[in-house]
């Protein structure tokens, strides 16, 4: 390559940092303090309410009532479950290791959750035990998930604060949708187009 | 106290009807007000055309003329606005530190109609009488440059006689936005006939607002369209008294009959 | 599909125009941009802390802008540590050829594609065509446009000056050239048309072995990207493919994960008016058995350090395309986003692409920072509080510069005039007398033609304000 060429005596990341170094010579400017604070509980009526704005359907059990409810929202769908569920799905199927195409020949995905967040009526998966890889809780039409109400914080702020960035994150709030029409929203696009949400205890 | 009044290059040349109304309304408040006489222009339509260069002329003038003033009052959103939010970018421009610090002086008292009334004389009846139905138009400049929430409508909600009605989409722009008016006429003139149907719809006789250059925008269409809708500025409004109405001044296509 | 560009767009005034006349476009405008102001006004009430909220925002990217050199190499490090492989551009060509290159590594002819402004500001689909590399945008605006052969008017919804009838129709016509064919019986209604794009797009999700993203923010002290989405395309781009590429603008960056809470706050409420958006993804490097395991990072400046070292335009770095400045202005409801000839339109628009290409030099670029009333009403909703009217008129003051020493145009000379008249009393009203009053102002400007189209020019009085003071002694005798 021409010694006059692109990218050949200098590369792009030195001169972008060059020039990021020069634009900012004159710039100086302090972060918001912040306080910083431990997550608290949320409240897990809002947190219901919040949920079913989207559309999503929520439902309040005790906890030994979760298998049944499992049950009956899958409704004779055949459901992918992650390793680590921790409850009983009649003829579920595995995951062990199928392919998008094979995910998208099972109807329905149970999982658990890592926080639920009141304000927003959000779910927060990190795809740890019981959660499964990313795309199992993606390509299924019917994504029943179970948040435990001592899981239920109360802002955005706690979520963040309580969850890993080095882990994977998928936050979840209803059923896909778009307002690509009009900037209307419309429910049911790429994601599961039903969102099927257990709080127990 | 001593009070100047900004009668603006607009309203000086083409609208002094609004200064002399200040005048009257001032004084029958008990505030004798002066006008000096070394005013010219705030400098806005240059400054937000970007010539920044040009606007330091008027910039100067407006600092010469009201030096020395407690406060400074303008029947305009926008002057007064730029008076306090634009002059020391231009005294920057200039490289002066006197005129940077002479006109951040003068724009900490440099006042909109309805602030001075509201907050410097803490009046809202001001003893207006005007029997006809009006609607009002928040102009962008008092609104969110200044941000003088509702006291204009304090102010007219204790007017005499007055019916005030509620104009649909109030807050939006009318469209006027100084040299975008014709740099931009078509935009312009899109948004303003939606105003001036809005105005239309409340089935009011006048159109009031607290900028004359936006009234003479809105009015210019209201009167293309023979809308049978007058324009008035809130200082004329406020100014009008039982038995002196404007409606006896000799331009009746600003004034309602 | 990529022959639609912006390039060689007239200015702004010409182009609105054009538009202003299409009483359909606006009609589609007017009730999309209504509908999602009251949506954004309800979730934004909600919050009793959304003032503290855009001031902490600002806040934070303000200090990430001041020390983004810092950011971006921990941002570098953090991400090559977790997997990634970081590159960097210098410009539009210089980012797309990186994920081309990517691309031909794996031999692939296709690339799927989450919604990305940076992927369409650097005419990313445009330069892989080239290479014989199609990219199916999978976002729904984004596929109305792609298949439209259109181009994006709108940064949150591209096809926004599309009505479901006219989206019904393209689907009809140009699915089929592109994969799965519409479905026989589909209507206009909004879901049989979000459902026919999940149809056309899951075959192209199932198949595809690179994905190509943006990020809204890029967390430094971690190496995190953050997706923010809706309609689950964007999980699908960044979870199924073997190969991710990610094509991030170097001013996204957030400086600590701890500060992306203020984002995921103002972000949604701002852009479609919830209280959160449907899913948003983030991600550090690569996760061993779980998404894909060779994941790209391609770091963008592109006009960015122009803008940064403007320093009243700086602030508008702080962008975080939420579009709610689109959404109140009472220029773009009426003129659409094309006029803008940008990928970047509206208040936004008229000040960033000039931050990012330079004024002076293009006519087109010099006619947007005009292209606004000043009205404010789009400083009012940022949630990152850039004052639009501000830079605004510090940009038209950069582009009169820019043209100052040559020959002065007419508005040029009248300026200069007006500068001379306003200098002193005396000349004004000298002025005022010679001009025959009133509207001679308007006519020495040379403003009375456009003026007069559509309205009336006020009568002049007999007598100017300070005639009538000095005649009458302000009023006394």
């Amino acid at each position: 390559m021409a010694a006059y060429g692109r990218g050949s005596l200098v590369s792009a990341r030195d001169e972008v940092l060059r020039r990021v170094r020069e634009a900012t010579a004159s710039a100086t400017a302090t972060p918001p303090a912040r306080e910083s604070r431990e997550p608290r509980p949320g409240d897990v009526d809002r947190f219901a309410e919040r949920v079913a704005d989207y559309k999503a359907v929520v439902e309040r059990c005790g906890p030994d009532e979760v298998e049944a409810r499992i049950a009956a929202a899958l409704d004779g769908a055949v459901a992918v479950v992650p390793d680590g569920l921790g409850y009983a799905v009649p003829g579920s199927v595995p995951d062990d290791g199928l392919s998008a195409t094979d995910l998208d020949g099972i109807d329905a995905v149970v999982t658990l959750a890592r926080v639920g967040v009141a304000e927003t009526g959000t779910i927060v998966l990190d795809h740890g035990p019981g959660q499964g890889r990313r795309a199992l809780s993606l390509v299924p039409d019917l994504h029943v998930c179970v948040v435990r109400a001592d899981q239920v914080v109360a802002d955005v702020p706690d979520a963040v604060a309580s969850l890993d960035p080095a882990r994977p994150l998928t936050w979840i709030s209803g059923p896909s949708a778009t307002s690509d029409i009009e900037l209307d929203r419309v429910e049911g696009v790429h994601g599961p187009r039903t969102l099927h949400v257990l709080v127990v205890g | 106290m001593r009070v100047a009044l900004m009668v603006t290059c607009l309203g000086d040349t083409l609208f002094p009807e609004v200064g002399k109304a200040v005048v009257r309304l001032l004084s029958r408040l008990g505030v004798e007000v002066d006008f000096p006489e070394g005013q010219t222009c705030c400098g806005q339509p240059m400054v937000n055309s970007g010539y920044l260069d040009e606007a330091v002329p008027a910039v100067r003038a407006f600092a010469a003329a009201f030096e020395g003033y407690d406060a400074v009052v303008a029947p305009s959103g926008s002057c007064a606005g730029c008076a306090r939010h634009q002059h020391g970018l231009v005294a920057r421009r200039a490289d002066d530190p006197a005129l940077a610090e002479a006109v951040a002086t003068l724009g900490s008292r440099t006042y909109e109609l309805s602030e001075f009334l509201v907050d410097v004389l803490g009046v809202t009846d001001v003893g207006a009488s005007f029997p006809h139905s009006v609607t009002y138009h928040p102009t962008c400049h008092s609104l969110r440059m200044l941000g003088v929430g509702d006291r204009p409508l304090s102010l007219l909600r204790e007017v005499r006689g007055i019916d005030l009605r509620e104009l649909p989409g109030e807050a939006e722009c009318c469209g006027f936005g100084g040299t975008f008016a014709v740099k931009n006429a078509d935009t312009s003139v899109a948004m303003g006939a939606d105003k001036a149907r809005h105005v239309r719809e409340t089935g009011a006789e006048v159109l009031v607002a607290g900028d004359s250059s936006c009234l003479m925008h809105i009015g210019g269409l209201l009167r293309r369209q023979r809308g049978g809708v007058r324009t008035m500025h809130l200082a004329e409004v406020l100014a009008a008294t039982e038995g002196a109405s404007p409606g006896a001044s000799p331009e009746p296509d600003r004034l309602p009959a | 599909m990529t022959g639609a560009t912006f390039v060689g767009m007239p200015a702004f005034p010409e182009a609105a125009r054009a538009a202003l006349a299409d009483s359909q476009l606006r009609h589609n405008l007017a009730h999309a941009t209504g509908t999602i102001r009251g949506k954004r006004a309800r979730v934004v009430g909600e919050l009793d802390d959304w003032e503290e909220l855009r001031t902490r925002a600002a806040g934070v990217k303000d200090a990430a802008l001041a020390d983004l050199e810092t950011h971006l190499l921990t941002l570098e490090e953090r991400l090559t540590a977790a997997g990634a492989t970081v590159h960097w551009a210098r410009d539009a060509a210089e980012a797309s050829a990186v994920v081309a290159q990517v691309a031909r590594a794996h031999e692939v002819d296709e690339v799927v594609k989450v919604k990305s402004m940076a992927t369409v500001e650097i005419g990313l689909n445009e330069a892989l065509a080239a290479e014989g590399i199609a990219a199916w945008e999978t976002d729904l605006a984004e596929l109305i446009v792609q298949l439209g052969d259109d181009l994006p008017s709108h940064i949150l919804v591209p096809a926004i000056h599309r009505n479901r009838a006219e989206i019904r129709q393209i689907f009809v016509d140009k699915m089929a050239a592109a994969g799965r064919p519409a479905p026989d019986d589909l209507t206009e209604v909004p879901s049989e048309l979000a459902n026919a794009a999940r149809l056309h797009l899951r075959e192209k999700f199932l198949r595809a072995k690179v994905g190509v993203s943006g990020a809204n923010f890029a967390v430094a002290e971690t190496g995190t990207l953050v997706v923010v989405e809706s309609e689950g395309n964007g999980r699908m781009c960044l979870t199924l493919p073997e190969v991710l590429v990610s094509v991030v603008g170097i001013e996204k960056v957030v400086p600590t994960w701890a500060e992306l809470d203020t984002f995921l706050q103002v972000l949604p409420r701002s852009s479609t008016g919830e209280r959160m958006n449907p899913y948003t993804s983030t991600w550090s490097g690569v996760t061993p058995g779980d998404g894909p395991q060779e994941v790209h990072v391609v770091l963008v400046d592109n006009g960015r350090t122009r803008a940064l070292a403007d320093e009243v335009g700086r602030q508008a770095l702080r962008c975080i395309r939420c579009s709610a400045c689109l959404n109140v202005c009472p220029v773009y409801e009426r003129t659409g986003g094309h006029a803008y000839g940008s990928v970047y339109p509206g208040p936004i628009g008229a000040i960033l692409n000039p931050l990012l290409k330079g004024v002076g030099v293009d006519e087109q670029v010099d006619s947007l920072p005009y292209a606004s009333s000043l009205c404010g009403a789009c400083y009012e909703v940022c949630p990152v509080k850039i004052d639009i009217p501000s830079v605004l008129v510090d940009l038209r003051a950069q582009v009169v510069d820019a043209h100052r020493g040559g020959r002065p145009s007419v508005e040029a000379a009248a300026m200069k005039g007006a500068g001379q008249t306003f200098a002193s009393s005396r000349r004004l009203g000298l002025a005022q007398r010679l001009t025959g009053l009133g509207t001679g102002l308007a006519r020495r400007l040379g403003l009375a033609p456009a003026w007069s189209s559509a309205r009336d020019l006020p009568t002049a009085p007999p007598e100017s304000f300070r005639a009538w003071w000095r005649r009458t002694d302000g009023g006394r005798s």
